[in-house]
């Protein structure tokens, strides 16, 4: 039974997702606040979370913070963004903070559902097709263990940026599109958003690249997507 | 732009402001220079001539008095000549001719005086009883003739019948007004140079503040608010400094109010959104769990559950169109435009919603052009909903590309239903927000969840138009409406990340 942490403000909101989630097979804890849910995530219950679904709104410190603060904390555990704000700003504010998915409310009980459990299978090891290991250009990118490492270095990636460079460095110098990267790497079966992709390899690149604006290993080709390679 | 702006200078080349103060400048000098040596000129010349004439008529008067004292009346040919030579002698090689009734005698004999004697002067001479004198031109040359008629001393001053005409040669007179002509003519070249020097420099500095104005107007044209000029002095170029300062400061005054209340309301917008979609977000979620259970509920209640799902999904579409539109009112769309597969798109339109099987597609492959997908989404929704619910089928979307009227390439996107069409007066306001048109066209409530806001045809026109685009409504060939979006074709490759 996978636990989802919802950190939301509005009691209502709150008390209407946790219900449905419940109803739905999930294991569920609340938080208030960001401090609460940090908190929460540092006790010994926090170890049974396998996601947050978090508010932006809230009050004292806001979405992207905790979203920050839960990335330093640990790599691995997906984030859904829930924002009220549908502007393009708060969105890509969002995105960038580390979200592996963004949501605007309101969402209905099925779409929420489908976005946790693609976020989840995101997380899922054994959905990455394995193959050995390969050294490319100083990346060690460990396809078994799923660990990445830069010249020795552990590079930690949470699942959906990890997903992403495996998807993409499945087939070196192929080019693929943000659609094909959101139906592959989100599994999203509803049209997506771009946006999530280009944050996505913003993060990607500022923690792999040794310079982010002149990137090696994840080329952008105007107009068509994203390929890893030449390198 | 740049033929233009080419044409543009050669204008003010030929009817530019320095050109038109230079000529205006060397006319206003030519004018007065020619004026100023044409009434120097005459009055010189007159004056020359009276002095001489005078000169002469007075020589002419002392010394015909002189000699004709000790003249005998009448006289025979002898008597004449001498009497003429002698009045020639005392005059300076004048000549001179002396005449008494048909007798006449000159003081070269050789000389023809006919052609310069003119009968009027004769005649005058004879009547009168003084001196008279005429300018006469004979063989291309001036001479002055003073006539005389000789009178008795005594008495009553009676003409004695004897006439004296004195040529003089005014050569040297002619010569001397002449040069003065010919140095006045020399002088006006460098008084023109110098006019037009001077004009360049008048227009130099009447030119650079209206140029520097010039410049400052371009560039508050093109955005930059802060733009101002040096007042200096206190002419009118100053002043018109001044006013455009004045304007320049009102302009930056309203655009920072504008900006103001632009980011109110964009603040509103964002505000209001949040505030609207918090409970609504509860609701959705609720009235998922009344629907799920509807089934288990009293006729009565399950009837309750379901009108609360459907009106709150309504309610969520109603305010998700509301912010979308107050976001355009506010200026707070942007466009995330790349290079799409507009094919592609319209599927991937079509499969979301589930509509794959009710819509009849015509889609052109390949045809690729920069526009926002998401934006490019819902107005394929609005427009193909649009005529899910209120046309009847088949609804056949067509994707084209054409050129338009302004010769730049131009994708279609046709979506035509088979309903009973829109009149007219539809036609003109199916895009105005909350129209909706004649409720035969809305064949029931519960299709596809339920009646449109209203909203989604004003959206979709806003989303086309942020593109640069139009969506305009005619009816098909056989009846039914005909909705087509028009985007401008461009493939710039740029990168968007």
């Amino acid at each position: 039974m996978p636990h989802v942490l919802l950190i939301e403000d509005d009691a209502s909101v709150r008390d209407g997702m946790e219900l449905v989630l419940r109803r739905h097979g999930y294991g569920v804890d609340t938080a208030a606040t960001g401090e609460e849910a940090l908190a929460l995530l540092d006790a010994p219950e926090g170890a049974r979370v396998e996601l947050a679904v978090l508010d932006l709104m809230l009050p004292g410190m806001d979405g992207f913070e905790v979203c920050r603060r839960i990335r330093a904390r640990t790599a691995t555990l997906p984030v859904i963004m829930l924002t009220a704000r549908g502007d393009d700003h708060d969105i890509v504010t969002g995105l960038e903070a580390g979200a592996d998915d963004y949501v605007v409310k309101p969402v209905t009980a099925p779409v929420l559902e489908a976005r946790i459990r693609a976020a989840l299978r995101r997380a899922e090891p054994s959905a990455v097709s394995r193959v050995a290991g390969a050294d490319l250009a100083g990346l060690v990118i460990d396809r078994a263990a799923l660990t990445v490492t830069k010249h020795g270095v552990p590079v930690p990636l949470p699942p959906t940026e990890l997903r992403l460079l495996l998807e993409l460095s499945a087939s070196p110098g192929r080019v693929l599109s943000r659609e094909q990267l959101l139906a592959s790497v989100w599994d999203h079966t509803f049209l997506g958003d771009s946006r999530l992709v280009d944050a996505a390899v913003g993060r990607l690149r500022a923690k792999l690249e040794d310079v982010p604006a002149r990137p090696r290993y994840v080329q952008t080709v105007r107009g068509f997507g994203y390929r890893f390679g030449p390198l | 732009m740049r033929g233009r702006g080419r044409g543009g200078r050669s204008r003010r080349l030929v009817g530019g402001l320095r050109t038109r103060l230079v000529v205006t400048f060397v006319v206003v000098a030519l004018v007065s220079a020619v004026t100023a040596t044409a009434l120097a000129y005459r009055d010189a010349r007159t004056a020359v001539l009276r002095r001489t004439q005078d000169a002469a008529v007075d020589d002419v008067r002392t010394r015909v008095t002189a000699v004709a004292a000790d003249f005998d009346l009448p006289p025979d040919q002898r008597a004449l000549s001498r009497f003429a030579a002698k009045i020639s002698d005392g005059l300076g090689a004048r000549l001179v001719v002396a005449r008494h009734r048909d007798l006449v005698a000159a003081s070269d004999p050789l000389a023809d005086t006919d052609g310069r004697i003119t009968v009027a002067l004769r005649s005058a001479v004879r009547a009168g009883d003084g001196a008279r004198f005429q300018r006469v031109t004979w063989r291309d040359e001036p001479y002055l003739v003073v006539g005389m008629p000789v009178t008795y001393a005594d008495g009553d001053r009676r003409a004695s019948g004897l006439e004296v005409f004195v040529i003089t040669d005014l050569r040297a007179e002619r010569d001397d007004t002449a040069a003065l002509l010919d140095s006045v003519r020399t002088g006006i070249l460098p008084v023109v140079a110098l006019a037009a020097v001077l004009a360049l420099l008048a227009a130099g500095t009447v030119l650079r503040p209206v140029r520097k104005l010039g410049r400052a107007t371009r560039s508050l044209a093109a955005g930059e608010l802060g733009s101002r000029v040096a007042v200096r002095g206190h002419d009118e170029l100053a002043d018109l400094a001044r006013t455009f300062n004045e304007t320049a400061d009102a302009l930056q005054a309203s655009d920072a109010r504008l900006r103001d209340q632009e980011a109110k309301a964009r603040r509103f917008v964002a505000d209001v959104s949040h505030e609207l979609r918090t409970p609504l977000a509860a609701m959705t979620m609720v009235a998922t769990v009344l629907e799920e259970d509807a089934d288990q509920l009293p006729p009565d209640a399950a009837r309750a559950a379901r009108t609360v799902g459907a009106e709150t999904a309504r309610l969520s579409r109603l305010v998700e169109d509301l912010m979308e539109i107050s976001r355009f009112d506010a200026n707070a769309v942007e466009l995330n435009a790349a290079e799409t597969d507009l094919a592609d798109t319209v599927r991937a339109s079509l499969a979301l919603r589930g509509w794959t099987d009710r819509v009849e597609v015509r889609l052109d492959e390949g045809v690729r052009a920069v526009v926002d997908r998401r934006r490019v989404d819902v107005i394929v929704a609005n427009l193909v909903g649009n005529a899910l619910r209120h046309g009847a089928p088949p609804v056949v979307v067509t994707l084209g590309t054409g050129v338009a009227a302004d010769g730049g390439a131009r994708v279609a996107l046709e979506v035509a239903d088979h309903g009973p069409g829109l009149p007219p007066e539809a036609r003109e306001r199916v895009f105005d927000r909350f129209y909706k048109a004649d409720t035969a066209r809305t064949r029931s409530a519960s299709d596809t969840g339920g009646q449109g806001s209203g909203l989604g045809t004003a959206i979709a026109l806003e989303n086309a138009r942020l593109h640069g685009g139009t969506i305009e409504v005619a009816e098909g060939p056989e009846g039914g409406a005909v909705f087509t979006l028009r985007l401008p074709l461009r493939r710039t490759g740029e990168d968007t990340e």
